[in-house]
Formats: C-alpha cells, structure tokens, sequence
C-alpha cells in the first residue's frame, strides 16, 4: 500500500516526458510484439537486459513510444549519456544501490540485535555516500538533456536537505566509534575469554622471521579464503556481547540511531536508479561496437514524409556476434526518395539480403523507443505498426500448406497495416513453383504500393525488383579478382544471377608477389 | 638453493623460456616426436613431458647453452649411477609431500599446519641424503654444471640451520591455548584476529582469574558441535598467516627438489635413449652447432632415430654435404626413404638444438631459430578442391610466423590439384622463401616446378635412389628427377605377385 502511495505521488521519470508517469506505466507491453524473433531483436534485447532481471526493463524496450516528442526526449538523455566519464558515474552509482537493496534483504532475515544494527547503520552510510557521489558527479558534468537537468535540480534540494544531512553524520560517527573499539580472546580448548586489548605483541611476524630464510621464488598461498558469512553464530554472538559489556554507551548509541530511520530511501531517486538502466545497458551494449569503429546515429524521425535513408548501417545482433569474433562488420546505405516505397533485394545466397531486411526492421524499431540506431546518418519515419513475414524453413515439406499459411499471414498483415506502417518480407513463396510465386509476388506488390506501404521485400526473382515506380532494386555485389569473397554488400543495382569461382591462393595470400612483401625480414 | 643443469642461470632461463619457441603443431606429428619421447620416458609421463618440452623449446637456445649441456650429459653418461640415485631421492621426497598432503584439504588452517609441521620433518632426511650423496661423488664430475651445484649444497645445508627449525616447529603446537587480538568489523563481527604472544605469560594467567569484572567468560558446551565447529574457525583465522608462512616453507623446499628434478629429467631421458640405442648398436654423436646466419649443413650416417626405435634395427643412414644450399629438393621413387630422410633432418635438428646427441656418426649445422613442416595430409580425400585449400591455409599460417634463419620441411606439399597447379602454386611460393633466405627441403613429385630450380645456385637435388633392378637402397644420392615417380615399380609389385 505505502509503495503505491508513493509511487503515484512520483511526479518525475527519466524515461517518459510526461506528468502522468503511472498511466504511461500502464501502456507498457510485458511481452515483445511478433516481428522482434524475425528482426532477432529478440536477440538483442536478451543481451542487453541480461544480467539485469532485477530491473525489470524488458517492457521499456517492448514499447514503442508513439510520438516524437517522447522520443527526442530520450534521444536527449541518451546523448548526455554517451560520455563515459558520466555513464561510469551512473553505473557505479547503481552498482551501490544494487548493493544497498541486497544488504537490506539480507538484515532482514538476521537473527542479532547488535549484528543486524550495525548493517543498518553501514548500509544507510553506503546509501548516503552513494546519494552524494551522484550529486556530485552529476553537478561536474555537462548535462544538455531536459531530463537530466530536472534530476540535478531533484538530486541537489534532497542532498542540501536537514534531514538527509543528519541521516548521513549520524551513521559515520556511530560507525567510527564501533571500529576503534579492540578486545582479546584467550581459547583454551572450549573456554573463551573476552577482555579489553593490552599491547601484547604480534606472534605472527616473529615465525615469519624465523622461516624467512627459506624463501625462494613465489609460492601458492595457503592462506585459507575465511569465509565471512553476512550471518552471525551463537559463538561470536556470545563474544560480541561480551564486546558491548566492555563498551556499553557505543552499543545505546547504535540502537537508537536504528529505531529512528527505519525507512530511508527516497522513492524519486530508486525510481532513477531502475530507469536510467534502459539507457545504460543500450549504451553499454553498443559501446565494443563503436569501439570497433561502427558508426550509431540519432535519426531524425518524421512522422509525415516517407523519404528515408540511413547511411553505413548494419544488423545489431549479427554486428554484436561477429564483433565478438573479431570478425568485421560491413555496413550498407539506403534510401527512398519521391515515390519509392519497396525495397527489393536480390542476390545469391548467404550474401547478406536477409540481414540487410532485418537491419531496416530494427533501425526503425530501435529508433521509435528513443535508442540510437546502426548507422553514421539517418532519417526514419515514425511507423504506427510494424510487420515481418519470414519464410519458415522447418515447414517446407507441407508445400501446400505452407503457401496456404503464407497468404493467409499476409492477408491478415495487410488488413491490420495502415498506410503508415512497415511491412519486411523475405524469401516468401519459396515452396512453390517460380510461375506461381512471380504471379502472387505481383499481386501482393500491386496491394503494398497502392497502400504506400514503406516495404523491403527479399526475393530470389529477379522480375520484382523492377516491377513499378515504388520499387528500388538492391543487389549484392561480387569482388570481379576473387568471386569467392562474400562481400554482404548490398547496393542500389539491378538485379542479376552471377556464379562464384575460386582462387585460393590468392584469398591466403600466398602468391609470389603476395609473399616477397609479406617476408620482410 | 638450486640447479642449474638446463641453463647457466637465472636469468638466462627465463630469457630463453619466455621467447615463444617457433615451430607448428602439426611438427610434433610430421616429425613422429612421440616415439622419441616416449623412448626417452620411457614409460614415465614426468619424463615424457620434460623431454618433450626441451626438444620443442631448443629452438631458442643460442650455441652456448647447446654447448653447456652436451658438457652436463657428458658427466651423466660418465656418471649414470649417482645420477640416477640423485634423481631418484628428489623423486621420493616429492612424493613424500603428496602423502602428508592429501589430508591437509587444504580449508583449515590448523590442519595445514599439523601437515606442514610433519611434512617439513620428512623432507629434512631427504635434504641430508642429497647432500651425503654430493660429498661422495664430488670428485668424478667435471661440466660447469654439475660442479657449482656440488658448491652449493655444501654452502647451504649447515647443521645449524637444521636444528634451529626443528625448535620452532615445536613451538607451534599452542599448548597453553592461543592468544588472539580482534577488532569489530563489518557487521560487528570479529576481524583482524591476530596470534598474540602474552608479555609474561604467568603474570598474564594471573590477572585473567583476579579481574573478574573486566573479563567476560564462557565455556561452550561439549555436545555443541556447532560452537565448537565455531570456535575453531575463530582460532583458525587467527592462525592463517601463521600456518601459511610454515606451509610455504615446506614448497619452498619441495620446490627445490622439484626444479632439481626438472633440470635433471631431460638428461635422464637422454641415458634412456641411449641406452636404447646403444642395444641395437646405432651410433649417436656429439654434433657441432654453427650459428645461425650461417649456412652450415653436413653429415654421415644420419638415421631416422625415430624408424629405428620403432623396427627396433639398424637401419640406412645419409651422408651428404649441403654447405651453402638453401632449397633441397628431394625426388625419386615412393618408398625410397624420402620421407625418412625428411624426418632425420628435422629431428637432428631439434635433438642438436636441445643439447642432446643426434643419430648419426657425424653432424654439423647451423642452427635455426624456427622450424616447420608442411606435410601433405592423407586423409579427407573426397574433397580435393577442401583440401588444398587447407594446406593453403596450413601455409599462410606458416608464413605468419616465419623467422630469417627458418628451417622449412616440405612433404609432397600443393599435390592435392593438378601437376602444372600445384606446380605454379609451389613455385610461387618456394621461389619467395628462396629468395628471402629461408632453408627449404622439399621432397615432391611435382617435376614441372623441381625442374624451375635446375641449375639454381644454392639448389641441391637429391634423389631416391634404386639398383637396377628395382629394389631401393634407402639412401638419397645427388641427382635431379627422373621423369617418373617409380609409381609402376609399386605396380609391378603388387600386380604381379597375384
């Protein structure tokens, strides 16, 4: 009840550019849309959510956000955020609060009295520590995004407050007093005594001079890794009451400082902490992708012209992969100007087409959640609905089925599009005959133009990437000295059928040439 | 404390073992390696991974050190009992480690030091006897080696030495229970338990039973396993830092008696070996390394040390002089011991190059800084068009790593296509490693490309050679191709016979 409270009470988000936060939380979808698994944007978003549960961020990346003044307002964050210095800030900032929730789940389920207060009063030291090194790091640094600016301001009246203050100094001085405390313990078989330290010198130091001359190179260390469980036994339990014996006034001190402040975080800035996640885990997703040199652009979204491009964009999820690989990336351009609507690919196989499909399905899903987008220059339309039709490969055998099935997906895909939504096709009507799939790919071409639907259509058949004034060809290209490289680059050309030969040697660079420059000795 | 049998120091070891020794892993196949080493092992697995690793690291060895260890294994084949017996001993007090070992699991202090304490005792006896066998034999041995070791142990291992450890060993049994400073950390829980020495222990004893007031007692109670479970894990971190400086100590020492078994494993492999061949009464030899800018290359009697060990008989060695020849080419009829020639050379190579004898009645080379084979591959022959590209991309890496003063073993290499292909695809290649210095033997039937080399300054060719009548003798004489590759001769032989 108290959360719900507050939460409606929250007047404040990072990631929606509006004062009712809760209806827009209401908006969020739990589950990804149907194209995310043919886009593999289910891929990605896996990946950068993975390790992350805890803050539930799948929905923000589930949700479209629908306008554009929603999504230059997390464009605007996202860029602040893209220094590293004030990403690094943010991040070790909630590395801290995830700590501070972890030792409050912990406390609670001790057992101690004096065991579980000294946690509370470290972890309200933690969370004080933490609240000032963000304002700290956020005042320093060049913030432009309204958002981040409106936190600032947020972060700065709660540091600067009596209460936060007092909350902060108590639990340093309580802390202080309880660390400088020192005790002895003599162990005889089962007995214990506890008393009060006296000087009596190291014994330790003594036998390691004493062996010292055997000492050669390194050895491993047999120094046993004690683990310290966060709990406490009857033992030491035994022993720490002895401990506040000896020292009564530290021990009321502590009790005191608990009871009063048993619900400290302020509820804006946990908010803060799970949202600027969405940002964090994009940016940090991208970020051994631009250190490996590919281009990520904030594109300017319209939501009337169809009159697109994207310059040296590339697949997400495969870029990632391959990347990981060390392997390179090749980036593609595209456009549409005037009346071109459909993008028809063509190329022979493994050549890059469905990757460059999926490419433009993400680019513009990624651009309508604020996120910036594969590629040095873009401008992308503002789609209501999204749609993908990818061959089922498993299905292949059922052939009439299969055709069947296909008509009808795309049947419901155009009855549920609008002229202002995206529909990707790749390699549809495979299972049937050529004479077949030319007479049913004219005919759903026929429907998508006259709709002005924005389209890309992978296709093995030539015919269609001529078909009318909305169509744009795009082929793969072939390296003329060495067919055997694949290039995955796809560009603006008529279609055409080119086989691939091998030359060998010459891909291992080995030909005499080759080898007199490369043994340089 | 420590030997040095392998390098004359330190230093000079770690600057030769941190350089990547240069060679591709299909060598260790190409060469047939594991039936020297397992020769040389044999049967132990310690020893085959010494040896092993010597013959593959020689590489990087420079003449000095080629020469410091012929020296060494000169005294041990002059002295193989003591050697043994001194090997044996490190051998037995490594093990005496692991007996005392398997009971210290290692997660409680005060076990490691129970186990430390009784591991330390043993080890003792075994230092005394290394150092009664050394005082024995002190005399009779003569490498640089051998010698400066004798001095040190002598120097080292004093009586005095001896009894003041076997002191603090007993001090270490805590019998008047431990003494243990602590601090409140996190959680207030105890940290930083330190062992304490009391200032005077009956003073002390004392004022714990007068000052009732300022001591808080307890005792746990016998049936509770957890306290005392408890209980012991405090003691147990106040003795950490103890019990590791007393189980380092015990390494240290075992660490003497294993490096001692190192540097002296792969000379005990070498008596082995020549134990071996002695029996089936091939010669080895002590060769003469040149440096490596040189181009040095002659010998007698070279055998494959390998093909002996396996038919276990004498077998057909080579002799030929290849000073100032970069690219042997080697022709001439299937199964003329053209492969076997290959083989010896590269293993005379790496054998000269760790500090052992080779196989031969005389051998004298430069040295070389890398060493690759190139083999043709007999499997996956389906896919011809696959398989050449594979020894292409065997090749391409070869060539990342080729090094000036490279020594290269080609074996019917670029035949997995046509003749004039493979040919063009050979030529290419060799004549760029050719003309960059690079040491070749190539053994080929891809005559079109043998004969672009014919009359090459720095070319040899050599050739399987046969009588007559058609039986082989097994040995390479100089001569270019012949025309054919004896294929019919293996026709003839198993056509006929039916």
């Amino acid at each position: 009840m108290l959360s719900q409270q507050k939460k409606m009470m929250r007047s404040f988000s990072i990631l929606f550019k509006t004062d009712n936060i809760l209806a827009k939380e209401e908006t969020l979808k739990a589950e990804a849309s149907p194209f995310f698994i043919d886009l593999n944007l289910d891929q990605i978003i896996d990946t950068i959510t993975a390790g992350k549960e805890e803050y539930n961020l799948k929905p923000f990346f589930f949700t479209a956000l629908g306008d554009t003044a929603s999504i230059k307002y997390r464009q605007e964050i996202m860029s602040d955020l893209e220094n590293t210095i004030l990403r690094r800030h943010i991040m070790s900032f909630a590395e801290s609060m995830q700590a501070i929730r972890k030792q409050l789940s912990v406390i609670d389920k001790l057992y101690y009295k004096y065991h579980k207060e000294r946690l509370f009063a470290e972890t309200i030291k933690t969370y004080g520590e933490t609240v000032i090194s963000l304002e700290n790091y956020l005042s320093i640094d060049d913030i432009k995004s309204s958002g981040l600016l409106f936190f600032r301001k947020y972060i700065t009246d709660y540091v600067q407050s009596s209460a936060f203050i007092s909350l902060f100094s108590e639990a340093k001085k309580i802390i202080a007093e309880l660390s400088s405390i020192k005790y002895c313990l003599h162990i005889k078989d089962l007995s214990v005594q506890v008393f009060k330290y006296e000087s009596e010198p190291d014994y330790g130091s003594e036998i390691e001079k004493v062996f010292a001359r055997f000492k050669q190179n390194e050895v491993k260390d047999y120094r046993v890794g004690i683990a310290h469980p966060s709990d406490m036994n009857h033992i030491e339990a035994q022993i720490l009451d002895g401990v506040a014996r000896l020292f009564p006034d530290v021990f009321e001190h502590l009790d005191n400082f608990c009871t009063a402040n048993q619900n400290f975080p302020d509820e804006t800035i946990v908010a803060f902490d799970r949202e600027i996640q969405f940002y964090i885990s994009y940016l940090e997703y991208i970020e051994i992708l631009k250190r490996n040199g590919l281009p990520f652009c904030y594109p300017e979204i319209s939501d009337t012209s169809k009159e697109i491009y994207c310059n040296e964009t590339f697949d997400l999820a495969l870029a990632y992969q391959l990347v990981n690989r060390k392997s390179t990336v090749v980036t593609n351009d595209f456009y549409l100007k005037d009346k071109e609507r459909i993008i028809v690919v063509s190329g022979p196989n493994q050549s890059g087409k469905t990757t460059f499909a999926r490419t433009f399905g993400q680019i513009h899903f990624l651009a309508s959640i604020g996120c910036p987008v594969p590629g040095s220059k873009a401008k992308l339309f503002l789609f209501d609905k999204l749609f993908s039709h990818f061959e089922k490969r498993e299905n292949i055998k059922a052939l009439q089925g299969n055709l069947e099935s296909d008509l009808l997906r795309i049947h419901d895909i155009l009855n549920h599009a609008s002229s202002n939504s995206i529909i990707i096709m790749n390699e549809i009507f495979t299972s049937t005959t050529l004479q077949d799939a030319l007479f049913l790919s004219k005919k759903i071409l026929e429907k998508i133009s006259r709709m002005d639907l924005l389209c890309v259509w992978v296709t093995f058949i030539d015919e269609l990437a001529s078909f009318n004034e909305k169509t744009v060809s795009m082929a793969s290209t072939i390296v003329p000295e060495n067919p055997s490289l694949r290039t995955f680059k796809i560009i603006r050309k008529p279609a055409d059928g080119l086989a691939y030969a091998l030359s060998i040697a010459r891909k291992y660079q080995l030909t005499y040439e080759d080898l007199i420059k490369r043994i340089n000795l | 404390m420590r030997a040095f049998l392998m390098y004359e120091n330190e230093e000079l070891a770690i600057q030769i073992r941190s350089c990547k020794s240069n060679y591709n892993s299909s060598l260790i196949q190409d060469l047939e390696l594991d039936t020297l080493c397992n020769a040389m092992a044999s049967g132990n697995e310690f020893l085959y991974k010494t040896t092993r690793s010597a013959l593959l690291s020689g590489l990087n060895n420079p003449i000095d050190v080629i020469l410091y260890r012929q020296e060494v294994l000169k005294d041990c084949l002059n002295n193989h009992l003591a050697v043994r017996k001194m090997y044996n001993i490190a051998v037995e007090a490594i093990e005496s480690k692991n007996k005392h070992w398997w009971i210290a699991s290692g997660r409680f202090p005060s076990s490691i030091l129970f186990n430390s304490v009784s591991t330390l005792k043993e080890l003792m006896t075994f230092l005394q006897q290394i150092k009664n066998l050394a005082g024995e034999h002190a005399g009779k041995f003569t490498s640089k080696g051998f010698i400066r070791f004798f001095e040190v142990l002598k120097k080292e291992l004093d009586d005095e030495y001896f009894n003041s450890v076997q002191h603090h060993l007993k001090e270490l049994e805590f019998r008047d229970g431990i003494l243990l400073s602590a601090m409140l950390g996190k959680g207030n829980k105890g940290t930083y338990y330190t062992v304490r020495k009391p200032l005077n222990k009956k003073r002390w004893l004392e004022r714990l039973f007068k000052k009732k007031s300022d001591v808080f007692s307890f005792r746990v109670s016998d049936r509770d396993i957890a306290g005392t479970k408890a209980l012991g894990e405090i003691k147990d971190e106040g003795i950490n830092s103890i019990a590791n400086t007393v189980a380092q100590s015990t390494d240290h020492i075992i660490n003497f008696f294993t490096k001692f078994r190192e540097e002296l494993a792969f000379y005990i492999g070498c008596l082995n070996l020549y134990d071996l061949l002695i029996q089936i009464n091939e010669p080895v030899v002590f060769p003469v390394p040149a440096e490596k800018n040189e181009r040095i290359h002659s010998f007698q009697g070279l055998y494959d040390v390998c093909l002996t060990l396996t038919m276990k008989q004498k077998i057909t060695g080579n002799d030929a002089s290849l000073n100032a020849k970069n690219l042997v080419i080697i022709t001439g009829a299937n199964k003329g011991g053209k492969t076997t020639f290959l083989r010896s050379i590269g293993l005379a190579q790496l054998m000269m190059q760790c500090g052992m004898f080779v196989a031969a009645e005389s051998y004298t080379a430069n040295i070389c800084d890398s060493l690759f084979t190139h083999f043709r591959r007999e499997e996956d022959r389906t896919m011809e068009s696959g398989k050449l590209d594979e020894e292409l991309k065997r090749m391409n890496e070869i060539v990342d790593h080729i090094t000036p003063n490279s020594l290269l073993l080609f074996n019917e290499s670029f035949a997995a296509t046509n003749e004039r292909e493979g040919s063009e695809i050979a030529r290419q290649i060799i004549s760029a490693l050719f003309e960059r210095g690079i040491r070749i033997f190539f053994v080929t039937h891809l005559i079109e490309f043998a004969n672009h080399f014919s009359g090459t300054q720095g070319v040899c060719f050599l050739r399987a050679d046969r009588q007559p009548d058609g039986t082989r003798t097994y040995k390479l004489i100089e001569g270019k191709p012949l025309q054919t590759s004896f294929g019919e001769d293996l026709y003839y032989k198993i056509f006929t016979r039916e």
